[in-house]
């Protein structure tokens, strides 16, 4: 078998011997580079834009601003049919007389490299009239808040609210109420390489070809075409080389589209490559919630009753296509689904504000849904004297719960918390930890230790952008081809950014074919080669492409073993493939080699009864039903250390465990989960997009916006469990977010553990040593 | 992000870097390691018609020993200097301090006379270089001066370098036997730029500090010392309450920048806890 196998990437091997190719490695003949103008201030109204002087040195090709653009591309609004009433803003490729946020491209300067077309950008004067910012979702929300969007009232987006049971009686009866305000700040998902694009428009025959950094080429194809008024047929979207994406390459952004245009307006190739500053003041960003929420426990720690007030923001328009809603729909209906209470009430509002747009970023949603519950149970626990890990598996769904609908809305199949719960405590010895918690307090070392448990939403169903409106695709197909040589080449939706799916997919096909892994070759990430699939977001790649890849395999086995049965005069049944050996399926003895069946298939098919089914390519779909998510669990458990003097928080031990489901290739889901802890550190600990009051960007570098570096992070243990999914025939579920889902809420129990002894807490991430400080009034 | 055309020179010898800078002054700038200069550039916020590379002046690599000094070639690199046995020997105060700057990749472009001309607040050198008391050449065509490290930083990323000088090399006075030196940061991440730190020396310790110079980084518009502190650790027996004394002083003798992120009162809270962390070591490690 090698599904289940720990098969290193190929991939891996080049990308490390620096032979990788990414967009900005790619050069073209009469390449233009495209840099922009971009706004400086938070808001701001866009007068007369002057590129004369730009225009007169040497090697600047082209200013071109709103109105250049717009016989070229059109506007779009980012709405979702599934929440309706949502605002949906109208925005442009380049910003048209109001600018929303500090860095909304407002010219496109393009000259024979890029920097060249950076003293053009820098030679563009633009009359801006500086209007007044909004920057916190409260201030947004206040009447006299200016009002970004001049056909709204407000700048309320949207408001949503879902209940459950009875929730004001469950609070009043409760025996114990805890309450935390929570504030999460902004951050992003930080690729090493930052968006890219390069576009190339034949205007003889009317063909667009765009590689870009990107997760999704298909949805790029429709959005390209339609956008711009061509033929779907004529625009074909590469994605090379893909320096990890997050989330972050896949949604339509705006500049992207500028090269779009730019290319077919000026009859030569455009290359955009995201500078680390743009990359900070214009990607999409994530979070920046603040929440509000309390639980209610019966006086033995049963969970009674959970109420969530979440008020976020989008940023300056709603993200295209896929909107900016996700963020907080998940939190509402996501927040303490791994319990049983039947309680709930759970609202959301969504502001719009001057500042960059909120994207879907890695984890969309979870860690804060996952943070705010796990930070009450434990303050629960707490306050009635009980072991937090007794509580919660005391109110752990589990067993005959299961199948369910949360309280939220969101559908458990079969989550196995107290599974991972024993696993853990196998891993961790509590107690030992709590004897050297207390001997290390006598000598001023705070230590602290952190549970999390959560529910990770994956491979997202049809139904939701299906219904919401959006061409997003959920389905997936792939396309199976027997070489001559009897070999594969396996044509997938799904794309690969460094988390390695195209090895799990290569797994899946030479199991289900027979073969060894090498015999098969995983081509993905070309709109026009590929079979029409929904790229890798959302942990799809294994459960959806996976699947889709199985059936194909099955098909395009049983055609091969029809052929063989044909020529062998066998009944195909009785046969069997193992390692590229055709076998009697009882005796084990060897018939013939598929290569000899490749052979014949392809070039001597007269040789095959004509009524078998003989085609050696083979194209299966896989689409789920009636679900919108594929759930997951599991649970992490974070120690740290507190410096009382100076705030700073050392990570020490950091395991999850988890259940994906069946596992395609562990060293795949090892290092995704690894990722996802690091990145959810980030957000614990460094991570934060900050403004200063006039809404300038304060962290337009590494040196400000601090990642998580190996120095700093703690080694991190990952264990499974492996519940399969009876929703498809492979039983794999994602395993993208789990890592990012769990570690802000188990480092911010840690943390807060660790502080116990002063009475002092804090509900404030990333935990910064000066918050960490004034929570415990230090300075 | 990226810079905008300059013109590029690299001179074979000081003097044709001298008089390269004599003609082209505050149109030129030096480069050397390229650690501050490069991002700078790319981020627009420098804009040189002309770069005049010394990195091949093998005139500016030296590392000597002077009488009752060490000076060090302003060319000398980070990870030169961290794996010098005479520094570590004669200058552990320097030595202490290479390891909190950036990372390797850094350490081994970046060299002293660049970070010194950089003058950011949070420099570890330039804080060494101060409660060392160390003296800066500063050569152009003119001719060559020396200035005192306490004289040379003026401001954040200001000195006393004229646009046509080169910081050609650093004295620092070695010590004596029984000289004290601790060299202490507090950084976000390994190798960030710290949020405070110190760079303490003193002559001797006979149960009282003697000779006490302490110099503070990250803590104000430029690296300065601490006088009233280093005062009052000269005037009395050390001990808890004298510590406790000096934390509370020192407070009032930093003067950090406005920064919504980093507080005033965190830095200056810090600048104490690595004062009092210091000290107690100095009595913790005492003989007898």
């Amino acid at each position: 078998m090698s599904i289940g196998a720990e098969v290193p990437r190929d991939r891996a091997k080049r990308l490390l011997s620096g032979r990788g190719k990414f967009v900005d490695d790619i050069d073209l003949p009469r390449l233009l580079h495209l840099a922009f103008v971009r706004c400086p201030y938070a808001h701001a109204s866009i007068g007369a834009i002057d590129g004369a002087e730009a225009m007169a040195l040497p090697g600047v090709v082209a200013v071109l601003t709103a109105a250049d653009l717009d016989a070229a591309v059109s506007s779009w609004r980012a709405a979702h049919k599934l929440f309706p009433g949502m605002a949906a803003p109208e925005q442009s490729a380049l910003a048209r007389g109001v600018a929303r946020w500090q860095g909304e491209a407002v010219a496109g300067v393009l000259g024979e490299s890029r920097a060249l077309a950076e003293d053009g950008a820098e030679r563009v004067s633009v009359d801006w009239q500086e209007l007044p910012a909004v920057m916190d979702a409260n201030q947004a929300l206040a009447p006299e808040a200016p009002v970004l969007h001049g056909d709204m009232a407000n700048n309320l987006a949207y408001t949503a609210e879902v209940t459950a049971g009875d929730t004001e009686a469950a609070f009043e009866a409760a025996a114990h109420v805890v309450e935390e305000h929570f504030r999460f700040h902004r951050h992003s998902g930080i690729s090493l390489e930052p968006r890219g694009i390069i576009a190339e428009f034949e205007p003889g025959e009317g063909r667009l070809t765009v590689h870009q950094s990107h997760q999704t080429p298909h949805q790029q194809q429709d959005l390209y075409a339609r956008l711009l008024g061509l033929p779907e047929h004529k625009v074909r979207v590469i994605c090379p080389d893909v320096g990890g994406a997050f989330g972050l390459k896949h949604h339509l952004m705006a500049d992207e589209l500028v090269a779009c245009a730019a290319a077919r307006l000026l009859g030569r190739p455009v290359k955009f490559i995201a500078d680390r500053l743009e990359s900070f003041m214009a990607d999409v960003h994530c979070r920046d919630h603040e929440v509000r929420a309390r639980m209610a426990f019966s006086g033995s720690g049963e969970i009674l009753a959970l109420q969530v007030d979440d008020l976020f923001n989008a940023g300056a328009y709603g993200q295209y296509p896929r909107t900016s809603i996700a963020e907080g729909n998940q939190i509402m209906r996501l927040t303490g689904a791994p319990y049983g209470h039947g309680n709930y009430r759970a609202g959301l509002r969504m502001a719009f504000l001057n500042k960059s747009i909120l994207g879907h970023i890695r984890s969309v949603g979870h860690p804060i849904a996952c943070a705010v519950a796990e930070r009450l149970v434990d303050l629960g626990a707490a306050a009635l004297g009980l072991d937090p890990i007794a509580v919660r598996r005391q109110n752990y769904l589990q067993g005959d719960d299961f199948p369910r609908t949360s309280v939220g809305g969101v559908e458990l199949e079969n989550l196995s918390f107290n599974a991972c719960l024993d696993k853990a405590l196998e891993i961790i010895d509590m107690a030992q930890f709590r004897r050297e918690q207390a001997e290390l307090r006598a000598r001023n070392v705070y230590r602290g230790i952190g549970i999390a448990t959560f529910v990770e939403l994956t491979a997202i169903g049809p139904e939701y952008y299906g219904e919401g409106g959006q061409h997003i695709s959920a389905q997936e197909t792939c396309l199976l081809r027997l070489e001559a040589s009897g070999t594969i080449r396996c044509y997938t939706g799904a794309t690969d950014q460094g988390q390695g799916i195209d090895t799990g997919i290569q797994q899946v096909v030479a199991d289900g074919l027979g073969l060894a892994v090498p015999d098969v070759e995983v081509i993905s990430g070309d709109s026009a080669l590929c079979p029409m699939g929904g790229g890798s977001w959302g942990s799809r790649g294994a459960a959806l492409a996976g699947e889709a890849a199985m059936r194909a395999a099955t098909t395009l086995r049983r055609n091969i073993l029809a052929i063989a049965g044909s020529l062998l005069q066998k009944n195909a049944a009785d046969l069997t493939i193992e390692q590229g050996i055709v076998l009697d399926a009882t005796t084990d003895s060897a018939h013939m080699a598929v290569s000899e069946i490749a052979r014949i298939g392809h070039f001597q098919p007269y040789s095959i009864a004509e009524d078998v089914t003989a085609d050696l390519t083979v194209v299966e779909r896989y689409a789920s039903r009636g679900r919108l998510f594929l759930a997951g669990n599991g649970l992490q458990i974070a120690t740290v250390e507190v410096d009382m003097d100076t705030g700073i928080v050392t990570p020490l031990r950091h395991l999850v465990v988890h259940d994906c489901g069946r596992i395609l290739n562990p060293l795949l889901v090892r290092e995704q989960i690894r990722g996802g802890v690091v990145q959810g550190l980030g957000a614990a600990l460094y991570e934060e997009l900050r403004y200063d009051p006039a809404g300038h960007l304060l962290t337009g570098s590494f040196a400000d916006y601090l990642v998580p570096m190996a120095g700093e992070m703690p080694d991190i243990e990952v264990a499974h469990i492996e519940t399969p999914t009876e929703t498809s025939a492979l039983g794999a579920k994602g395993a993208g977010e789990a890592g990012t889902a769990g570690a802000v809420g188990a480092i911010l129990n840690a943390v807060n553990d660790a502080i116990s002894p002063f009475d002092a807490s804090i509900a404030e991430t990333p935990i910064t040593p000066p918050r960490l400080l004034r929570a415990l009034g230090r300075f | 992000m990226k810079a905008p055309d300059f013109d590029y020179r690299r001179p074979a010898d000081l003097p044709a870097a001298l008089t390269l800078l004599a003609r082209h002054g505050a149109e030129a700038s030096i480069i050397a390691g390229g650690q501050s200069l490069l991002p700078l550039l790319n981020f627009r916020l420098a804009a040189p018609q002309l770069l005049i590379d010394i990195g091949r002046l093998g005139e500016l690599k030296q590392l000597t020993e002077g009488d009752g000094h060490i000076e060090i070639g302003g060319l000398l690199r980070h990870c030169d200097l961290a794996a010098s046995p005479l520094i570590a020997q004669a200058l552990p105060l320097l030595h202490q301090a290479i390891g909190h700057i950036a990372h390797p990749a850094v350490r081994h472009r970046g060299t002293i006379g660049g970070s010194l001309a950089m003058a950011d607040p949070a420099g570890e050198l330039a804080a060494c270089c101060l409660a060392l008391d160390g003296q800066f050449s500063l050569l152009s065509a003119r001719g060559q001066r020396w200035v005192a490290a306490g004289d040379f930083f003026q401001g954040i990323y200001e000195t006393a370098l004229a646009p046509d000088e080169i910081l050609t090399a650093v004295r620092l006075p070695r010590g004596g036997p029984g000289r004290i030196s601790i060299f202490d940061e507090v950084a976000r991440r390994r190798g960030d730029f710290a949020m405070a730190g110190l760079a303490l020396v003193a002559e001797a310790y006979s149960g009282t500090l003697h000779g006490v110079r302490l110099a503070l980084l990250g803590v104000a518009d430029r690296t300065i010392l601490a006088p009233s502190t280093m005062a009052l650790l000269e005037a009395g027996p050390l001990d808890q309450a004298r510590i406790e004394q000096a934390v509370e002083l020192i407070a009032g003798e930093a003067d950090p920048p406005e920064d919504p992120a980093y507080p005033p009162a965190y830095r200056r809270h810090l600048v104490g806890v690595l004062l009092r962390r210091t000290l107690r070591r100095i009595l913790a490690e005492a003989p007898g």
